[in-house]
């Protein structure tokens, strides 16, 4: 494999020009691994392309020469699902950040896949548009790597995902073809399944989003509770009244202690819970239901309720929530971020269980979560100078999915599979579930070698009799899966 | 073993075709009608060991959209499968077999005060049905389509083996999303049995402003225009001859403001409604139908190419449907299908022909160009090695 790995890069570099082509073991370090730092792999070359035309170039000399390759926008993935391949190429989109159009009475803009995702909405702001995935990473993250994880963000309650505001994209499949998937064209929704599949099926070249009108009001309030349970009540009042808020957030005490160490956010004192509910939309409807969800949240309990005045209360407001992960650094020498998804409405029994769990194992866990989805991102909190206390962690984690699982939810809401939770999911799904999504993956990528080792605990034998696995592994003795 | 005995030791349903029950005039030997998820499976099974050619049958709406099988060996009838699984209102999601009627589905989403945001163009059509197809009407301009809406989806495969994706939770990026790809695919690629549904609260209040318009640069300019000011509407539908129909829900304080605004916005004569204006939601009239998706401005272009005699829906997210009457020759349909194809070429849009005379289907291709029908073959292949799903009834022959 090396050498064939060796052969290739001065074929890319011949491809690509000076420049283009990482091979200096110091500077493929720095590519060694994504927003997931426990794991890492020095990549065998990265280059850096600049057209799609030079991706589909790349791709097809990586198939012919039978190398896996990942793609890697900004690197800031949480699963590992840009982790590279120490046998493969490192494909990094960073030099492909133009903007391409911007097309207000068509509501869409096209842009290439290194392009920041708040620098989309940057762009079209003027125009009185936005791009309405907002992961927490927003600052920083491409508009390919979205795709990819069909990311999601604190506002998806009401907008959804990446999935819900790409309207198609040009993609470079593992044949090194470029091709066009839309979202409305005739034939199967590729598109529908490309989003989210971690660059599992082949790499975007050039991405149509939709636009979406930049609401006429925002209202923000903050409600502080005694107890998690109240905040946890607020909520399902404030669903169950039929509003759609456009993001409904909650923190837990220990969640807030640490906000409050990191950047002194004064959050209302002795909160148990404290709840970001914003409402979004035509002034008359924000009005009305703002009222209504002030009146639930006092009815749940709420000892205290801010609102925010202005842009800059509103964002005092967030800056806590925002702040939270990299916070809990303040209280806790090393954390591991979860993300799991439960049904809203068993929302209490779990951070029941999940208390129950740090109590008997003495691991400190600290909960922000995207409450109106359920979707929750308990930080699990160890000293990694204590012997076996990363383990320990590890352990309480994988509880808290095993959890999510056993409610009806799922392993992850927005971060992605990645290599990180691969061996979960035959917790949540079956062999023949894994088997038929695969399918998928034969059809796209039938040699295995875009992006693999991801989502997947087991790669299916394209062509084979489903079910049945014969001889050896298809990577054996070639690399390590996990 | 005969097929039919074979199916009948598995399923309760099972009986010779009729010739009435022709797929676009091609007629089932069998028809198998399971009652459950487990009999559904093994009515696949059977047909997997027998080699049958499937093709699915909820309420026969658009058993005419696409083309005609090559071959119709066994007809599945989920006409039993209308359960409604679960509504867990408090997570806004529900779980419902196939063959459920989406008005039946709605009434009782309604019970408890949620809907699934989708229009029903077609009374009577099931919830199987309208995933196969990616049906929807108005509402796709604020919620989307099926693919928008379905968030977990329960399938029989080509070999008999149930797969389930996605889940019972809205936010979930576990494994491939393989509800959006089923979503339109005429049953090529598996039997869909049960789909769990992202839900919407109803709303307290809604209102329709709607207003004439005076040609395509009239028409163009209203759907513009509320676009782009902030009445949030949650659909925005031309018809013709000369109509613009915007619909607004919320809060009754609220619809009653933005309504208001709407009308300001439009037309000083424009009319506000409570209720749905005649023919809101239907596919326009005539024997043919084709389905069209192109970027919003492209409605103007599209409806001069048009003229105002063809009768057109329009949704402004960029979807609309155009009918074309018994009368008009084989010939002249497929010049005015060239003509459209023409026009959205230029604006990166698709026009479907969902159903046609046969002797109009003989002279036309109902797919037009299908970008990346390589991938879609080589998934097809993966799904249904045989070819035995709905052979022949989907884009490039699939």
């Amino acid at each position: 494999m090396e050498s064939m790995l060796t052969a290739l890069g001065p074929r890319l570099e011949a491809l690509l020009g000076d420049g283009r082509v990482i091979t200096d073991p110091v500077r493929l370090r720095t590519y060694e691994c994504d927003g997931l730092t426990t794991h890492r792999s020095t990549p065998g070359i990265v280059v850096l392309p600049d057209t799609a035309e030079q991706i589909a170039a790349i791709v097809r000399e990586c198939a012919a020469a039978g190398v896996p390759y990942v793609a890697r926008g900004s690197g800031t993935g949480l699963s590992g699902g840009a982790l590279p391949r120490a046998d493969g190429v490192l494909i990094v989109t960073s030099r492909m950040r133009r903007i391409l159009e911007i097309d207000v009475p068509g509501q869409r803009a096209v842009v290439e896949p290194g392009v920041i995702n708040l620098d989309v909405t940057r762009a079209v702001r003027p125009y009185g548009y936005y791009f309405a995935p907002d992961p927490s990473s927003q600052q920083i993250c491409s508009v390919g790597g979205n795709v990819a994880e069909n990311s999601g963000g604190a506002h998806c309650l009401k907008y959804g995902f990446t999935a819900h505001h790409v309207l198609a994209c040009e993609v470079v499949t593992p044949d090194g073809e470029l091709v066009e998937l839309p979202a409305d064209g005739p034939g199967y929704d590729l598109l529908g399944v490309f989003v989210g599949a971690e660059g599992t099926l082949g790499i975007t070249t050039k991405i149509t989003v939709r636009l979406t009108r930049v609401p006429q009001t925002v209202q923000t309030l903050l409600a502080a509770f005694d107890s998690i349970e109240a905040g946890g009540t607020a909520v399902s009042a404030i669903i169950g009244a039929g509003v759609v808020p456009a993001a409904i957030e909650m923190m837990d005490a220990l969640a807030i202690e640490a906000a409050e160490a990191a950047v002194h956010c004064a959050y209302p004192p002795g909160a148990g819970s404290v709840l970001i509910v914003e409402l979004d939309g035509p002034d008359a409807e924000v009005a009305a239901q703002f009222t209504e969800v002030e009146r639930l949240c006092r009815d749940a309990g709420a000892f205290e309720i801010r609102i925010a005045a202005d842009d800059a209360e509103r964002a005092l407001i967030w800056k806590g929530r925002k702040s939270a992960f990299a916070a809990v650094g303040r209280i806790s020498p090393a954390y591991l971020v979860q993300d799991g998804v439960i049904p809203r409405t068993v929302l209490p029994d779990v951070l029941a269980s999940i208390d129950a769990l740090s109590a008997e194992s003495g691991v400190r866990v600290a909960n922000v979560f995207h409450a109106g989805d359920g979707n929750l991102h308990p930080l699990v909190l160890f000293d990694d100078a204590e012997p076996g206390a990363e383990e320990r962690a590890e352990a309480v984690s994988g509880a808290i999915l095993d959890l999510c699982i056993q409610h009806g939810g799922s392993i992850t809401g927005e971060h992605g599979v990645g290599v990180d939770k691969s061996r979960y999911m035959p917790r949540m799904f079956t062999d023949t579930d894994l088997d038929t999504m695969q399918m998928v993956r034969c059809g796209f990528d039938p040699a295995g070698l875009c992006n693999p080792g991801k989502v997947f605990p087991t790669p299916r034998l394209c062509g084979e009799v489903p079910g049945k696995r014969k001889g050896p592994h298809p990577y054996e003795g070639k690399a390590d899966i996990f | 073993m005969r097929p039919l005995d074979a199916l009948a030791k598995v399923c309760a349903d099972v009986r010779p075709g009729e010739p009435a029950e022709g797929v676009l005039g091609v007629e089932p030997a069998l028809v198998a009608a399971p009652k459950n998820l487990a009999e559904a499976a093994d009515v696949m099974r059977v047909a997997a060991e027998k080699g049958l050619a499937v093709v699915p049958r909820g309420a026969e709406t658009r058993l005419d959209w696409g083309a005609p099988p090559e071959r119709c060996d066994l007809l599945i009838d989920t006409h039993r499968l209308d359960r409604l699984v679960e509504h867990t209102a408090g997570d806004l999601v529900a779980k419902a077999e196939a063959g459920l009627p989406m008005e039946r589905l709605g009434q009782r989403l309604a019970e408890r005060g949620q809907r699934l945001a989708l229009d029903v163009p077609l009374p009577g059509s099931t919830v199987g049905g309208t995933i196969a197809t990616g049906a929807a009407g108005p509402l796709r301009t604020l919620y989307g389509t099926p693919r928008a809406l379905v968030i977990g989806l329960t399938i029989v495969r080509a070999d008999g083996q149930v797969a389930r994706s996605g889940g019972k939770v809205v936010k979930n990026v576990a494994g491939y999303d393989l509800g959006r790809l089923f979503c339109g695919s005429y049953g090529t690629l598996g039997l869909i049995v049960e789909a769990t549904f992202r839900l919407h609260p109803i709303p307290a209040a809604s209102a329709y402003v709607t207003c004439a318009v005076r040609g395509p640069e009239d028409a163009h300019d209203a759907v513009q225009t509320v676009f782009h000011s902030p009445v949030a509407p949650s659909a925005v539908e031309y018809t013709s001859p000369g109509t613009v129909t915007v619909l607004l829900e919320g809060v009754p304080d609220g619809v009653s403001a933005r309504a208001g605004q709407t009308a300001g916005l439009l037309d000083e004569n424009a009319e506000i409604t409570e209720t749905a204006p005649e023919g809101w939601g239907r596919y326009p009239d005539g024997t043919t139908l084709i389905d069209i998706s192109a970027p919003p401005p492209s409605l103007r272009a599209l409806l001069t190419m048009l003229g105002p005699d063809i009768a057109a829906t329009w949704s402004g997210s960029g979807h609309g449907h155009v009918g074309l009457p018994p009368e008009m020759a084989p010939d002249e349909v497929a010049d005015l299908l060239g003509r459209l194809r023409g026009v959205l070429a230029r604006h990166h849009g698709h026009a479907v022909v969902r159903y046609a005379p046969e002797e109009v289907r003989g002279v036309i291709d109902l797919w037009g160009p299908v970008p990346a029908l390589t991938l879609m073959r080589r998934v097809k292949d993966q799904f249904d090695p045989g070819h035995r799903l709905s052979p022949g009834r989907f884009a490039g022959g699939i």
